[in-house]
């Protein structure tokens, strides 16, 4: 593998050969792979990483006396490790292992959320929430009688913070909960102004950072965050493994979100008592050898460095955004490439994204189209939906010119 | 199945219905209607449907909405199909007629855009003769009934 020295350029066309998925063609034509932020490729060290696990130190966790559960064991605990280091959590036992983002946003809503909120609160997202973000704050507020509020995006595509004082003159603010970088825009948000407004209030802040832990440096502590949610598949993990931290002593006052075996810690007909964290919210059989690959995957990430990937995105969006613009009847949404990761939306005058994504794939290209889930967004734009090319620490320029060669031919389907 | 290929998925004849599509409009009063929508891409149709004096034969049926090429273009070749035909014989459809109609090969996403059209008939035909959605159409995934 191509190990980057700190502060030095990511050699992608290097890095890409880690990649096995690009040693195929896709309809006869290289593959161009911009769909990452959707789920990222997996390089062979973490695919490695897992056989080899599977091969030599597979067993249930946390139960068995053998040698192998004790093996198992370690390598969950070490990937817990490395995913705490990565974040920059305060204590490992803060770090809960669950499927998804989704799963540790719903965690926080549900068990936070059940016995926190009530009648006269108000949970705060912004309208560029992915729904995994949004629908379970949605739900729980009214299951619970709080309110539910937009914080609506200005022109630029940022949150409008000049909504803020009304909503505290007028609401009990009791969760502020947000991405740190936008799927669908790419935005990278600067959080410090709704943190401490959220703190301001005594409302928790819960950041969804599904869509930054892939492509920068994500410190829990530098962000001042309650909770912080994330997806192992986007960050070169296998799918099935993702991430929460939360602080230790909301996790600690929090009841549990699924019960059962592993969670507990002594049950009886009149009583059942709790685990210690994190084992009180990760019941059942953890995706064990999924996290060792997250471990294998936070591994892969840290020698290349967060830092060098960011670096490397913005590059490529300002390259993307440069070049789309050559294409006739293009509208781009979204900051420019110094405040964006590796995204870009966009749409092609009369052609429906879905016809776009259609013929790019039969040229080999791979973007996404779609509501991106983030329908209430796509409302504010006035649009159904969108094309989506995005870019990871693998995407060359080259992808990107067949992207637009791709889009010429498009337009020359529909002219 | 084999690669539908550029050339194939956007024949003319599917290019041409998207950009002229027949029966595109709204019927007034419409005896029977519905609204379908593809929550993968938001696709979104609305269809009209006039009774002959009969009440049986599908005197005009229009359709509104706005969504991909393949769902525009097979819900404009469906109106020409069905036009004149009874609304029994429209419910009960086979749907490979109109993918006969269409005449490409289509991937399972795609197939759903295809079908909106023609679902959202039969919903509406369903509906205006009282008669049970079949079993095939309750499991479409997000058909949403006016
Ligand atoms: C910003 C953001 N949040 C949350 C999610 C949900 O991630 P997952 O589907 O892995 O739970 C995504 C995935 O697209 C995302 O982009």
């Amino acid at each position: 593998m191509a190990v980057t020295a700190p502060g030095t350029k990511l050699d992608a066309r290097a890095l890409r050969s880690d990649f096995p998925i690009f040693e195929q063609e896709m309809h006869g034509k290289p593959l161009a792979y911009l769909d990452s932020a959707n789920s990222s490729q997996k390089p062979r060290q973490v695919l490695e990483a897992v056989d080899r696990f599977y091969e030599t130190s597979y067993a249930n966790v946390h139960r068995a006396v053998h040698l192998l559960g004790e093996r198992a064991t370690a390598g969950l605990e070490h990937a817990r490790e490395r995913v705490r280091a990565l974040l920059n959590a305060p204590d490992v036992r803060e770090i809960i292992f669950v499927r998804n983002a989704t799963e540790a946003l719903n965690l926080v809503a549900y068990s936070w959320g059940l016995n926190n909120l009530g009648p006269g609160d108000a949970v705060v997202v912004t309208e560029l929430e992915h729904h995994s973000n949004f629908v379970p704050w949605q739900y729980i507020a009214g299951r619970q009688g709080a309110e539910f509020l937009m914080v609506a995006i200005d022109e630029n595509g940022d949150p409008d913070l000049s909504q803020l004082d009304a909503i505290a003159r007028d609401h009990n603010v009791k969760v502020v909960a947000t991405n740190l970088v936008s799927n669908s825009l790419g935005t990278i948000h600067d959080l410090a102004p709704l943190v401490s407004w959220a703190h301001g209030q005594g409302a928790i802040f819960v950041c969804d950072a599904a869509q930054a832990a892939p492509h920068m440096r994500v410190d829990v502590q530098a962000i001042g965050a309650d909770f912080v949610a994330i997806s192992g598949h986007k960050m070169c993990a296998p799918s099935g493994i993702g991430a929460l931290w939360g602080r230790g002593e909301l996790l600690q006052s929090m009841e549990p979100f699924l019960l059962g075996g592993h969670m507990i810690n002594a049950v009886r007909v009149d009583k059942t008592t709790w685990g210690e964290l994190p084992h009180k919210f990760e019941a059942g059989t953890s995706p064990i050898a999924e996290a060792v690959g997250l471990g294998a995957a936070v591994d892969y990430l840290e020698a290349i460095g967060l830092e060098a990937i960011e670096a490397h995105e913005h590059e490529l969006a300002a390259y993307a955004l440069g070049r789309l613009a050559e294409v006739p009847g293009i509208t781009l949404y979204g900051p420019p490439a110094d405040r964006r990761a590796g995204v870009v939306s966009f749409n092609m005058e009369g052609i429906h994204p879905h016809d776009v994504a259609q013929i790019l794939d039969l040229q080999g290209v791979a973007i996404r189209a779609g509501h991106h889930c983030c329908q209430p967004l796509m409302h504010k734009l006035g649009v159904a939906a969108t094309n989506r090319a995005s870019f990871y620490l693998y995407t060359i320029p080259d992808e990107i010119d067949q992207l637009v060669d791709g889009l010429h031919a498009v337009r020359k389907v529909f002219a | 199945m084999s690669d539908p290929g550029l050339e194939n998925l956007y024949r003319e004849v599917i290019l041409d219905h998207y950009k002229n599509p027949r029966g595109h409009g709204v019927i007034e009063n419409a005896d029977a209607e519905a609204e379908g929508q593809n929550p993968l891409c938001g696709d979104e149709v609305s269809v009209y449907v006039a009774f002959d004096e009969d009440g049986e034969t599908i005197d005009d049926v229009k359709f509104s909405g706005r969504g991909c090429a393949i769902s525009q273009a097979a819900t404009s070749m469906l109106m020409e199909m069905t036009k004149g035909r009874t609304a029994h014989e429209v419910a009960t459809l086979d749907k490979d007629e109109l993918l006969a109609e269409i005449g490409v090969p289509l991937t399972p996403v795609r197939l759903k855009c295809a079908m909106l059209g023609l679902t959202t008939l039969k919903v509406a035909l369903h509906k205006a003769k009282g008669t049970p959605l079949p079993d095939g159409l309750a499991g479409f995934d997000d058909l949403e009934l006016t």
